[in-house]
């Protein structure tokens, strides 16, 4: 075999070529690998904090294939368990979510409270004096951490703490979590839906702003049937827009926004009633963090890829977007909407509202996502045709969002991670 | 009390089983000619299937304005999501016709609608809530809710036709 039909990409800087092995998209043996990694080595977004209030709440989740719990316990610290019993292995919490202050296992029932611990066995006496009872709680992840309310795990315990691993993409998580003083919050109403395509794919979709107008013509006439006229607010102009490398595989594309935002940037259709209120947010946003600050936390948005699996869109709403492949062709996708959490009822009307224009299952837009990453799958089953091409801007000197600045970030790391020699790295650890 | 008189199932019925054969047969012009000036069309997420969509994020909260754009973008050529557009077959049974409240008549129902694209047959399970209004001889739709009993849209994907 072609040795080149190895590799997993080509990055010729100096010509200028960026291509990606269709493999990559199609090869059970590459998922395997995937699976360990880059899910096993990376921090993963697991969920946020306000989705677990008050103490005692919890909820339960997949994460990278696995069941766990999100749980605030008794004493109001948010931990992350795996959702198995250390006896023999059943899950322990069954319900999606609720307030417990402890787990019984339903199959021998033993006991654990809401931060994890052992605290109940059936017939103890039992046991030898080998049996630790304190070694037997729920297990977690070896490393968990917060930043600024998004909760992730790691399960390398040698990795880069959570802070390093942002890296360049703290700076836009900010950008976010700025929008309130009291906290964002995850508003009820989990999007749980799929696509019959690589997860990469929905990473690279997530912010090409290449694929906009064609894609989406069909949300661009819906905002000038309501009286939205992007067409004269150039958005590529190179003042207005960009396309960053955030570090560690992470990247974002930021431009002025053609919709409006329900944070501080009324349009026409927002209603007139509504454009004082908006001024009125926006004059706060001028206060906290002066003009230039404010101006890009309201009328700029953002698209913003953490690797590997987390996107947060903050664009006519925010969205957070995490997904998960089943097979080389089929993830699983869940999404929810962020929200200043003190936003007054008719704001955040308005802002589900703005939000199920564009995203979403059943949205303007997504839908479309989902059938052109599909579509992509499907074509790949060409074999002969082996790569994609994703060269865009490579030799500009400030790619701008519709480039493909942003897949090659994620790209080169990725490829490191699947191609470093990984024995030596675990002796290190070690 | 209210004094508005309830139809008869048959009559309910008959307005059912049209508007399903003129979503199944893309007659969405026709279709839309079924609903009130102010109609709504709700699909709630699967994990809050008695949400509200002011405070709760849905899969679709079409209020008048969106269920007209949505069957112009639909019957257009750039709603890639349905272009080419699936085939869809709707079965609608276990009609109820539940109160009148107003002038709103209430109406349940059940639904398996099949969607068929690429090959593949995907099942949307649950039912609908309807909100029914008496207008001259006819009756209207003035909301629709359609509550999946599909616990996720999976492998569905999306729910891109009208469902
Ligand atoms: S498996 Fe949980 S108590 Fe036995
Ligand atoms: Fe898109």
């Amino acid at each position: 075999m072609d040795k080149s039909a190895e590799n997993y990409i080509i990055d010729d800087q100096d010509a200028g070529l960026f291509r990606v092995n269709r493999r990559a998209f199609t090869d059970p043996e590459c998922l395997h690998e995937e699976r360990r990694r880059v899910f096993d080595k990376c921090w993963i977004y697991v969920g946020h904090e306000s989705e677990v209030p008050h103490a005692s709440d919890y909820r339960s989740r997949n994460v990278a294939g696995r069941p766990m719990i999100l749980a605030r316990g008794d004493d109001s610290v948010v931990r992350v368990l795996l959702n198995t019993c250390t006896h023999r292995g059943s899950l322990v919490c069954r319900q999606k979510s609720g307030n417990a202050r402890t787990f019984q296992c339903p199959y021998h029932a033993w006991t654990y409270n809401s931060r994890g611990q052992l605290v109940g066995v059936p017939g103890e006496d039992s046991y030898s004096d080998a049996f630790k009872r304190d070694e037997m709680g729920l297990a977690s992840p070896p490393q968990v951490d917060n930043y600024r309310g998004f909760i992730f795990a790691c399960f390398d315990p040698a990795a880069q703490s959570l802070y390093d691993y942002l890296a360049g993409a703290r700076e836009y998580l900010d950008l976010v979590a700025d929008q309130s003083e009291l906290g964002m919050k995850i508003v009820a109403g989990q999007q749980s839906y799929s696509a019959r395509a690589n997860w990469k794919l929905l990473v690279e979709n997530s912010y090409d702003g290449y694929h906009g107008l064609p894609t989406h013509q069909r949300y661009f006439s819906f905002l000038n049937d309501i009286g939205i006229d992007f067409k004269n607010s150039n958005l590529t102009a190179p003042a207005r827009q960009q396309a960053v490398d955030l570090g560690n595989g992470h990247a974002v594309v930021e431009y002025q926004s053609a919709w409006g935002r329900p944070i501080a940037h009324w349009v026409a259709p927002f209603g007139e009633h509504r454009k004082e209120h908006f001024e009125q947010l926006r004059r706060r946003f001028d206060e906290r963090f002066g003009p230039e600050r404010a101006r890009r936390i309201c009328e700029t948005s953002r698209n913003l890829g953490i690797f590997p699996n987390l996107v947060i869109n903050d664009i006519m709403a925010i969205t957070v977007r995490t997904f998960y492949p089943v097979s080389p062709d089929y993830m699983e996708v869940n999404a929810w909407a962020l929200a200043p959490a003190d936003e007054s009822a008719e704001d955040s009307a308005l802002r589900l509202d703005n939000f199920l224009t564009f995203l979403g299952p059943g949205g303007f837009a997504t839908p479309d996502d989902v059938e052109m990453l599909e579509s992509c799958q499907r074509g790949f089953a060409n074999r002969e045709v082996g790569w994609s091409d994703i060269s865009r801007g490579m030799k500009r000197e400030h790619p701008s969002i519709t480039d493909e600045l942003q897949m090659r970030a994620f790209w080169r790391r990725w490829n490191q991670l699947m191609t470093e020699p990984q024995l030596r790295r675990a002796r290190k650890a070690a | 009390m209210s004094t508005t008189e309830l139809p008869s199932r048959n009559e309910v019925e008959d307005l059912l089983y049209k508007e399903a054969a003129l979503l199944d047969e893309w007659r969405l012009d026709e279709w839309l000619e079924l609903l009130t000036e102010d109609a709504v069309y709700e699909v709630p997420p699967t994990d809050v299937p008695e949400g509200d969509s002011r405070n709760t994020l849905f899969i679709i909260a079409d209020d008048a304005v969106r269920i007209r754009s949505r069957v112009k973008q639909l019957l257009g050529k750039a709603a890639w999501s349905e272009n080419p557009r699936s085939r869809t077959r709707r079965m609608i049974a276990n009609v109820r016709v539940v109160a009148a409240v107003g002038e709103n008549i209430l109406v349940t129902a059940n639904f398996a609608v099949h969607r068929m694209r690429y090959e593949s047959v995907d099942t949307y399970i649950g039912h609908y809530d309807y909100k029914l209004v008496r207008k001259g001889n006819d009756l209207k739709i003035r909301e629709r809710r359609a509550i999946l009993d599909n616990e996720a849209l999976r492998p569905h994907g999306k729910i891109s036709f009208i469902l």
